[in-house]
């Protein structure tokens, strides 16, 4: 554990002084992958439904839709990079692939490394109900039975805003918390989007819609620090397909779900 | 042995616990009332083989003691809401309790029951006993005496069993000690206070019944 844990930090220093070098040697990105006429994208591959293999042993999901429609408006061809979340931040930062497109959300430590884009992709832990029940801010929970795995950040956050009158059923894990709300035990639950939407393809006993958003961490594009170039062409991409529905679309086929208007 | 306990979230938390102590309290209370009232129910119909309950009876031991109390437990709250039936978890725990109790209880009586001398009822008859007479003193209080120590370790058996209820969200013991530590990570300080709560539990039950035992049914009948 302590030796291999050691061999982490120690390939990480390693790519982020690797990576130093690597940005100072292309300085812009985006003029390569045009002279190259090929996009290098880093995905996930063990995270449903944002990356997975499918049954032909590609990639498939959310995020290797969007990282084609990125190819696709570039004008470029594709290339799909496996990653994983450990090493995808090494993989960018070495140059090795000019773009994460790994569900990827935001925080202050990635953001000291990598840059990100606009937001693409959903990610939140929120309220979910029939699609019915007129339910809109954590007020409006009162008298109401909501279910939710122990423990989880989902719980912990509804603890503080819900009013006492509602109830918060407790369950050991994500299965009971579900079953619980599709045997109608529950008239609502706390859980997060991608949990929901895999709950609504696989069951058609109770719908899941969201009410209100409990916490909120949707998904960004990383792209190397300072390649703004192919930061600017990269929104513009996003911007594009959120207006003319493209992203939408694809939001729909995985996560069952339309694009938050917000996002 | 550098670990360092920290019990300063209990008073934080003492209602919650005390909460939990008389869920659990409650569930063993009424599920080992109403569990050995069933059982004294299919000891009587198995015994005598009364139509068609003694039949029934094998049917439902045989299903309750041959398949684990948390399946029972969630076959009741999770799966009888699709006939119709929907029990909140309270219900469906006393009521796994109750048919679980029941079936290991109708057991452990009627074993009393066969334990009772054919003589012994043969020589109340001789006698004059009313029948009703005979089945009260002469079978159903000494074969009660007789298994009380059994019955009373089943009945706390089912008391720890009931932890497994915290599953379908109910509020007991359990329950608050896994919520405890979902809040404060303190896993070893939570769950040993626990322990020794269910502990506590334990005897206080298990004195309690040997008590009940002593003096409201070995107590003489008044001449």
């Amino acid at each position: 554990m302590k030796v291999s844990h050691m061999f982490h930090s120690l390939a990480l220093v390693g790519a982020l002084a690797l990576g130093s070098f690597a940005s100072v040697a292309q300085a812009d990105v985006l003029a390569n992958i045009t002279k190259a006429n090929t996009i290098k994208i880093a995905v996930p591959q063990d995270f449903p439904p944002f990356g997975s293999v499918g049954a032909d042993m590609k990639p498939t999901g959310y995020d290797i839709d969007v990282a084609n429609l990125i190819a696709k408006e570039l004008g470029t061809k594709v290339e799909l990079v496996p990653v994983t979340s450990a090493n995808r931040i090494p993989f960018l930062t070495t140059g090795k692939v000019d773009l994460v497109i790994s569900s990827m959300g935001k925080n202050p430590d990635r953001e000291k490394v990598i840059d990100f884009s606009a937001a693409y992709a959903p990610f939140f832990n929120g309220v979910f109900g029939p699609a019915d029940v007129k339910i809109s801010k954590p007020e409006e929970l009162a008298g109401k039975t909501i279910g939710v795995t122990r423990g989880s950040i989902e719980d912990l956050e509804l603890s503080k805003i819900a009013p006492s009158s509602a109830t918060i059923k407790r369950f050991e894990d994500n299965n009971g918390t579900i079953t619980a709300y599709l045997s109608g035990q529950t008239q609502l639950i706390a859980t997060g989007n991608v949990v929901a939407a895999a709950v609504n393809e696989r069951t058609k006993l109770r719908s899941l819609s969201v009410k209100f958003l409990v916490k909120n961490s949707p998904c960004f594009v990383g792209l190397a620090k300072g390649e703004t170039a192919l930061q600017t062409k990269v929104n513009d991409i996003i911007q594009k397909a959120k207006k003319s529905g493209a992203l939408n679309e694809i939001s729909k086929r995985w996560l069952h779900a339309s694009l938050p208007t917000d996002l | 042995m550098a670990y360092h306990f920290d019990f300063n979230f209990v008073p934080d938390y003492a209602g919650m616990l005390a909460h939990g102590i008389g869920y659990t309290l409650g569930l063993t209370l009424l599920g080992g009332t109403l569990g050995t009232l069933i059982g004294i129910g299919g000891a009587i119909s198995r015994t005598w083989n009364v139509r068609p309950f003694a039949g029934l009876y094998r049917c439902y031991v045989e299903l309750f003691r041959n398949t684990p109390f948390l399946v029972q437990l969630f076959l009741i709250f999770f799966g009888l809401p699709s006939l119709g039936i929907k029990l909140t978890e309270w219900q469906a725990a006393i009521l796994a309790m109750v048919l679980n109790l029941g079936a290991y209880s109708t057991e452990i009586i009627r074993a009393g029951l066969q334990a009772i001398p054919k003589g012994l009822i043969e020589a109340s008859e001789s006698l004059a006993f009313t029948r009703w007479q005979t089945f009260f003193y002469v079978m159903l209080r000494p074969a009660l005496l007789k298994v009380w120590p059994a019955l009373s370790s089943q009945i706390v058996i089912t008391m720890l069993g009931s932890s497994v209820c915290s599953q379908i969200s109910a509020e007991e013991l359990t329950f608050v000690a896994n919520f405890i530590q979902s809040r404060n990570f303190r896993a070893f300080e939570t769950y040993f206070l626990t322990t020794a709560i269910y502990f506590a539990l334990a005897v206080i039950i298990r004195q309690a019944l040997a008590a009940i035992g002593r003096y409201a049914i070995a107590r003489r009948p008044q001449a």
